[in-house]
């Protein structure tokens, strides 16, 4: 039955990352600007020159074609060239993925701890001034353009796994603070705390499995968040992760590249919620 | 001690002393930033600023423009020659050097790099610099030493052109990675860090003999965004920034009045155009305005161009006179006048073609308001400036202008494919002095014409004396007679205002004290052009 | 806690009231350049200094207010009904419906939506009204914001769905979209009040992000998100700390907007 169960959500898992790598093909194909090269600006350059660089995507103009093509190869274990760094896009994305993965992974483990244990705090305590001086804090830092966190990341030598807690804490801090409070305020966590139950006890026992399913399900969403929130602070750091990667690939419109870090943010979205799922399903005590 | 053993000590002792001499000033790492990836270490293939800059740093070239003295000065050629027709150019090159791994240099590797670089499908901007005419270019080796190259037609400032052709080897098995130039890639982080080692066969010497470069190695770490590079600077953490914004120059230079440098104005301009496209989607009445000189030539008037220059670039811009900087002594026409700022006399030369003021609102003869938008690249502060006080200016003649601000690719892909703008505000980089190099902007039938490109038959009078004018220009060796013809292309291009010429902005650099032989200057690259004589404390 | 509340209603009547009063207290206008004083400091003059090409940055800052202010809860509002509809039905709904709804919300976070959105401004006509173009980025970012909310609500719906009294609402001859509309949508506030408040600061700042691509705020006219990104160079900033006041408005209106919300979140809970 499990095995079933997850023989199904992989085979889903799988059918979304194929569509969300057509999708994103698609969009990136017919974005303006998708076969024009900076380079064509030259004025050294002749007209056969600017029209072999017109030429160099021809291959792309058939989306599906170029899709098809591209799986294809992937099954070899060839994921294409990029156009704007002219290496196989295997190479770029085992050079900083590990980086990258490094780097979310930390951030989130910073992040979720942080926020939990705030928002167990505001919840527990549910005392107006703590509430309200994390009130103050999380909204400040979601009131800090990414850019921001990143350069002031720069600015005071920390990591940039620090600069992406910090943008993800306050989403997760917020959602994590109301479900608890939420939870805290059922009738039966009132009645056990009225018969003297301990905090620990209600707390395990009592509160986190009912808000566990979607504590997890914030924990899921907060691995795009973080996804995202590399982005910008891979470019501004100068680190070279998949981040930075993808921002340089999206202003050449560099399909091959774009494509597949799509694919592997849409795996590792899918992985991270799909997780969430089955594991909120477990603590429901229902199947998954 | 015998007196012969003595002597050999004292020999051994002196051969010491020289080699320690030799190598005393040889330390230190060189610490910059380069604003992008470099896509390629093949110098023929560079296109990108990244790639330039690693070129002129590893590349060994036959002649090299000083850039400080703008004198062209032997390298690798010791000697050379140009014919009368300026079709064919003879070098005599040095003898007893090496690339980096050892493999020897001689004229086989001249006639190899310039026939790889005239390969037809490389597309090489620096390939198609050469391309003057159809046909095929010949290289004669006359000896080891000696090469003649002979190209199908005249090629304008033939000579210069070799400044940036780096020589590959014919031979070494490590291609394009043996180098000439007085560093060579010694490792490649890519996102992160390029290394450069000095090359040890680096053929050249100071005048005390003295084996160069000074320094042991470059880092140049990939940055993109200007503000972290000058905090790394203000950190100590990189030793240069090559281009600083005006602001940035203005903060150093009241703290460290000293580390900053103000070399003038650069050959680069600042200008924006109209849309003179035929088949362009826009309306038929503004496709009019935008093809009348006198309309350009009234926006051109109504634009404060000293306020741009003292209140976007701080005063570290001038107001631009025409296409070629002043900075560009010897090509720049020095009778042409700036324009004069005056709202009233724009206006009234709008007036003359039947506009009229209606409540605040220029109007058109037909009564279509005077409404367009000025599109620029997003993320260049200048430009989204200029282009918004360039909206005030306008607005004080009735004209209103929406500033759009776009990717880059967005941008191109309007104004090469779709055509579907109205006026564009962008930046030329000069990369040389040499007018050829615009060439493709000036010939009507070019690409990069931009605001009208490709045009099977000059639409206009003054487009087809502009053609006549670059093509006497690109084929005759007189310089006299070159520069007769392109201080006209320039009158004309004053006359007609196809380019609203605004600013040239002043090479701004900055260099930390810790770096010793530093003397910036307008041409790239400007702090490092003398990279194999500067040293670090 | 009913006088934190107060204080918090008060300073967003007060913010909002002084950002309506522009035209009376900056007259002169959020455009015009003072260029004589570019990046000025403080003075009587100009209260906040002058930006990079001397327009009063007090006059951005309330003119600016206006259009964040007003646009940026609507965008959030928007994207928080949008997470309840799908998020919360597909929750409620369970089976195949939760997992498509959740598959496609997947798909969603993960797709790269800058290419759309690069797309949409290339349909835009370039002479488009500030108006116009203000509208279409919030209602963009309203239509893209609902992602990650969705996601908690469905689990949060799937829970509800499953306790014990909308077990006996449905006992008792409830179905359907009154069950959902009555029971279960009620508990999903909490999710719903923390999406909505997340959401204005992300919105105001993903507003000025996307001036990148031509869409957002044109120039001449303000935005916070605008003026916040002059905050990005960090360099210079630490010495002219006037350039912080966008961001201590900005913290101060979403401050207040939470303390205001709590109420509804405690009657929620």
């Amino acid at each position: 039955m499990l095995g079933r169960r997850i023989a199904r959500h992989g085979l889903m898992i799988i059918a979304v990352v194929l569509l969300g790598g057509l999708l994103s093909a698609v969009l990136v194909r017919f974005a303006p600007g998708f076969d024009v090269d900076e380079a064509q600006l030259d004025p050294h350059l002749n007209s056969q020159s600017i029209e072999s660089l017109r030429q160099a995507r021809v291959a792309e103009n058939n989306i599906l074609h170029f899709y098809f093509h591209s799986l294809q190869r992937a099954m070899h274990g060839d994921l294409g060239t990029s156009l704007s760094l002219g290496q196989p896009v295997t190479t770029l994305l085992r050079q900083r993925l590990p980086l990258t993965l490094r780097m979310i992974g930390f951030a989130l483990l910073l992040s979720w701890s942080s926020a939990l244990a705030l928002a167990l705090t505001a919840a527990w305590l549910r005392f107006f001034a703590y509430d309200a001086a994390a009130t103050l804090v999380t909204g400040t830092l979601l009131c800090l353009p990414a850019a921001v966190l990143a350069l002031l990341s720069v600015l005071w030598n920390v990591p940039g796994a620090l600069a992406i807690a910090l943008i993800v804490a306050p989403h997760d801090y917020r959602y994590a603070r109301n479900l608890l409070a939420k939870a805290y305020s059922l009738p039966h966590i009132i009645t056990a705390r009225a018969k003297g139950l301990g905090e620990l006890r209600i707390l395990f026992w009592h509160v986190l499995p009912v808000a566990g399913p979607q504590l997890l399900a914030v924990a899921g969403v907060s691995v795009s968040l973080a996804i995202g929130a590399a982005i910008p602070v891979e470019a501004l750091c100068g680190l070279a992760g998949v981040g930075q990667l993808a921002w340089q690939a999206a202003l050449a419109r560099d399909l091959p590249l774009l494509m597949n870090i799509t694919i592997l943010v849409t795996l590792v979205t899918l992985l991270a919620n799909s997780g969430a799922d089955v594991i909120g399903h477990m603590l429901r005590g229902q199947e998954a | 001690m015998t007196a012969k053993k003595c002597g050999k000590t004292i020999a051994a002792f002196i051969l010491c002393l020289g080699l320690l001499a030799g190598n005393a000033l040889a330390q230190g790492q060189l610490r910059f930033c380069l604003r992008s990836e470099p896509k390629t270490f093949d110098p023929l293939k560079v296109e990108d600023d990244a790639s330039v800059a690693v070129r002129y740093l590893t590349g060994g070239v036959l002649l090299r423009m000083n850039r400080q003295t703008q004198v062209l000065e032997p390298e690798l050629a010791q000697s050379w020659k140009v014919s009368k027709d300026g079709r064919q150019i003879t070098f005599k090159l040095r003898s007893g050097i090496f690339f980096s791994d050892g493999t020897p240099f001689s004229a086989d590797d001249v006639a190899y790099t310039v026939q790889q670089l005239m390969d037809p499908s490389l597309h090489s901007p620096t390939g198609d610099s050469f391309r003057s005419g159809p046909g095929n270019v010949e290289t004669k080796v006359i000896s080891p030493t000696q090469i003649s190259i002979t190209f199908p037609a005249p090629v304008a400032g033939l000579d210069r052109q070799f400044d940036q052709v780096a020589i590959e080897s014919a031979h070494s098995p490590k291609k394009e990675m043996a180098v000439l130039g007085p560093f060579m890639v010694a490792d490649y982080k890519p996102g992160a860090t390029l290394l450069l080692n000095r090359n040890p066969n680096y053929w050249k010497t100071d005048a005390q003999g003295r084996k160069l470069p000074y320094l042991d190695s470059i880092r140049l770490d990939i940055q993109p965004n200007r503000d972290v590079e000058m905090l790394r600077f203000k950190r100590n953490e990189i030793d240069l920034i090559n281009t600083l914004d005006s602001e940035y120059y203005d903060r150093l230079a009241t703290t460290s009045p000293q580390v900053v440098h103000d070399a003038g104005p650069s050959l680069d301009s600042e200008q924006m155009w109209f849309n003179e496209v035929a088949k362009s989607p826009l309306p038929a009445y503004k496709k009019s305005w935008f093809r009348s000189a006198v309309f350009r030539r009234a926006v051109s008037q109504a634009i404060n161009r000293n306020d741009l220059a003292r209140v976007v670039f701080r005063g570290h811009a001038q107001p631009a006179i025409g296409p070629i900087s002043p900075a560009n002594k010897f090509w720049f026409n020095a009778k042409l006048k700036p324009e004069v700022y005056s709202s009233d006399t724009a206006l009234k030369a709008l007036q003359s073609q039947g506009f009229r003021m209606e409540n605040g609102t220029l109007k058109d003869k037909d009564g279509n308001v005077v409404e367009f938008s000025i599109i620029t690249n997003a993320g260049n502060k200048y430009r989204e400036r200029m282009a918004t006080m360039i909206q005030e200016d306008l607005q004080k003649i009735g004209i209103h202008v929406n500033v759009v601000t776009l990717d880059f690719p967005s941008l191109i892909a309007r104004m090469t494919q779709s055509f579907d703008y109205e006026a564009i505000l962008l930046g030329l980089t000069n990369v040389g002095l040499d007018p050829n190099e615009q060439m493709n902007v000036w010939l009507s039938s070019s690409e990069n014409h931009q605001w009208n490109p490709q045009e099977k038959t000059p639409e206009s009078s003054w487009e087809a004396e502009i053609d006549r004018l670059m093509r006497i220009q690109a084929s005759s060796a007189d310089a006299k007679k070159r520069k007769e013809a392109f201080d006209r292309v320039q009158e004309i291009a004053i006359e007609e205002q196809p380019f609203i010429y605004l600013v040239n902005r002043n090479a701004l650099s900055a260099v930390s004290p810790r770096v010793q032989g530093a003397s910036p200057v307008i041409l790239v690259p400007q702090t490092y052009w003398n990279i194999e004589r500067l040293s670090v404390k | 806690m009913t006088i934190w509340r107060r204080v918090a209603c008060a300073v967003l009547l007060l913010v909002v009231g002084v950002s309506l009063a522009a035209n009376w207290v900056a007259p002169a206008g959020y455009a015009k350049e003072y260029r004589d004083a570019p990046d000025a400091a403080p003075s009587r003059a100009h209260w906040l200094g002058t930006d990079d090409i001397g327009r009063d940055r007090f006059a951005r800052v309330l003119y600016g207010t206006r259009i964040s202010l007003l646009l940026a809860p609507a965008a959030a509002l928007l994207s928080t009904l949008m997470a309840a509809l799908i998020g919360g039905l597909a929750g409620y709904l369970g089976g195949a419906w939760a997992k498509s709804a959740m598959a496609v919300t997947d798909l969603f976070l993960s797709l790269p939506w800058l290419f759309l959105l690069i797309t949409v401004r290339a349909l835009m006509p370039l002479n488009v009204s500030p108006l116009v173009s203000v509208l279409v980025t919030f209602l963009i970012l309203g239509l893209l914001g609902w992602t990650s909310a969705a996601r908690v609500l469905c689990s949060t719906a799937g829970s509800v769905r499953d306790s014990d009294f909308v077990r006996q609402a449905r006992a008792s001859g409830i179905r359907g979209m009154r069950l959902f509309w009555i029971h279960v949508l009620p508990n999903l506030k909490p999710v719903l009040y923390a999406q909505f408040w997340i959401s204005i600061p992300a919105f105001i700042l993903s507003e000025a992000n996307l001036g990148i691509l031509g869409l957002g705020v044109a120039e001449p006219m303000p935005s916070w998100g605008s003026l916040l990104r002059e905050l990005e160079g960090m360099v210079s900033v630490g010495d002219e700390p006037w350039k912080f006041v966008p961001l201590v408005l900005l913290i101060l209106v979403v401050t207040s907007f939470q303390l205001v919300l709590s109420k509804q979140e405690e009657v929620a809970a």
